[in-house]
């Protein structure tokens, strides 16, 4: 009992901290460290230094396009999102669906042929393209386990470690 | 009465082939309407600039297809150096309907290009219009499928497919069949869903919709970076359109593309000819019994003259 209304209070302090903080002192503080781990199932989730990384990019906007006030990298999101109001959150999940191809969400994409922004991609996409992408480029880790480490269903799906063909079948199979 | 000699028979045979001709045209202007494809099928556009190769999709496919155990595991980066006879990459085979390839571009700043390649379901499919049992059909929803149940295993497909695609069960001493790529249909595609490794990709390197959407979306990743794609949709018009569309941001050529195939449906090459063959088997026997019943008409007169003359006398 007494462990949970700690972590209550310690939600809503962190919550309060977030509320009242002027947003540029947002990215400085961030939330420090999160477990990235919503899609997690052939991999561990990712544990993700958000402070190392304000440290490292040049501005938050490489990461939340327009959604901190910043202006946005992109010249063609430029041209809409250059004097947006930051956003009410600034989560991926929230504009970036995890099941991007569902039937429904496709559904609700062709019924409004007004919608813009129609080609977002979806969170897995957006994860390893902003994380892949960059770290390419600054010498970071880009290899599947540097992030995240395989799960047992990961490595009967790859068909690797203990699900690895015998060797002696390598030879064999060559044409 | 008209002599029949070998100048007016030749005459005769002259005019038929002539009129023979003039159907057959007719015939085949009929017939080279082109089908185009369903018009709210679905496809899926592949971007190859966001590929990292990391084969995913492989596995992906291999689970949902049920396929037997790969050589090596899919974890396993050296099968991108496997090129085999003629110089060739990996290919789909009856183990994997799908596999990624790497391209070493000289100059290009993010290292090699990957190609994920696999069945692309074309529009009018080559495959479809050469297999004689019919075991092929072209999906509303897309997707180029086959009842293994009647193939027979005379790999026509193999050879008309302008990709390369089916693969033959070399491994079957009992029953070989033909193997490729049905788009999931018969797990996802039906229901709505994306192929496995659509939905696998971490990278989300390929978009399922409708292909007349994806051409659009394709145009417009284009338009947005001219400095980075080269500006072509591969299989928007070749063989007629594929379902499976790619971008990339090196020539296609250089990516294991064949750029030569052309815009028509390989059908279209071969349709005049098969327009032809209906009318040469119904047409031909009768009139060719009509010369030779013309040409022989004298001589049978001549033998029953000749007959009641060594009668009389």
């Amino acid at each position: 009992m007494g462990g949970k209304t700690k972590k209550l209070l310690r939600v809503a302090v962190v919550l309060a901290a977030w509320g009242l903080a002027p947003h540029a002192a947002l990215a400085a503080d961030g939330p420090g460290v999160v477990e990235l781990g919503s899609l997690s199932n052939l991999f561990e989730p990712v544990t993700f230094n958000h402070t190392m990384h304000t440290d490292v990019a040049k501005s938050c906007a490489e990461c939340h396009h327009h959604t901190l006030g910043d202006a946005p990298i992109d010249k063609t999101c430029a041209r809409c999102h250059r004097a947006n109001q930051p956003a009410d959150s600034v989560a991926c999940r929230e504009c970036h669906p995890a099941n991007r191809f569902a039937a429904d969400y496709l559904a609700k994409l062709e019924a409004n042929p007004q919608l813009y922004h129609t080609g977002k991609p979806g969170l897995k996409g957006v994860y390893h393209r902003k994380c892949l992408g960059c770290h390419r480029t600054m010498d970071g880790p880009t290899g599947c386990e540097d992030c995240h480490k395989m799960t047992e269903k990961g490595e009967a799906f790859y068909r690797t470690g203990k699900f690895a063909p015998p060797p002696a079948k390598h030879e064999a199979g060559e044409e | 009465m008209k002599k029949i000699d070998r100048r007016n028979f030749l005459k005769g045979g002259l005019a038929g082939g002539a009129a023979l001709a003039a159907t057959g045209k007719a015939t085949k202007a009929e017939a080279s309407g082109s089908f185009g494809g369903y018009p709210n099928s679905m496809g899926v556009l592949v971007d190859f600039t966001k590929c990292v190769g990391c084969r995913t999709c492989e596995a992906a496919c291999n689970k949902e297809q049920g396929l037997p155990a790969p050589d090596k595991p899919f974890t396993d980066k050296s099968v991108f150096d496997e090129i085999h006879h003629g110089k060739r990459h990996r290919r789909t085979t009856e183990k994997a309907f799908t596999v990624v390839n790497r391209y070493d571009i000289p100059g290009r700043a993010e290292g090699p290009i990957y190609r994920k390649f696999q069945c692309n379901h074309c529009q009018e499919p080559a495959c479809l219009t050469s297999c004689f049992v019919n075991a092929y059909t072209k999906t509303p929803e897309g997707a180029v499928i086959y009842n293994s149940k009647v193939c027979v295993g005379c790999r026509t497909c193999m050879i008309a497919c302008p990709f390369y695609v089916p693969a033959y069960a070399y491994s079957s001493a009992t029953n070989p069949i033909v193997r490729k790529c049905i788009m999931c249909y018969d797990t996802r595609l039906k229901f709505g869903r994306p192929p496995a490794c659509v939905e696998a990709c971490p990278q989300e390197v390929m978009v399922f919709g409708r292909r007349k959407d994806l051409i659009k979306m394709g145009h417009e990743r284009i338009k947005e970076h001219p400095d980075k794609y080269v500006d072509h949709i591969y299989g928007e018009n070749e063989v007629g359109g594929t379902s499976w569309l790619y971008l990339s941001d090196v020539p296609f050529d250089q990516v294991g593309f064949d750029t030569h195939l052309g815009n028509e449906p390989i059908i279209s090459y071969v349709k005049d000819f098969l327009a032809m063959v209906p009318i040469v088997l119904t047409v031909w026997p009768a009139l060719f019994t009509g010369f030779h019943l013309l040409a022989t008409r004298k001589e049978e007169a001549n033998t029953k003259e000749n007959e009641s003359k060594g009668r009389g006398v």
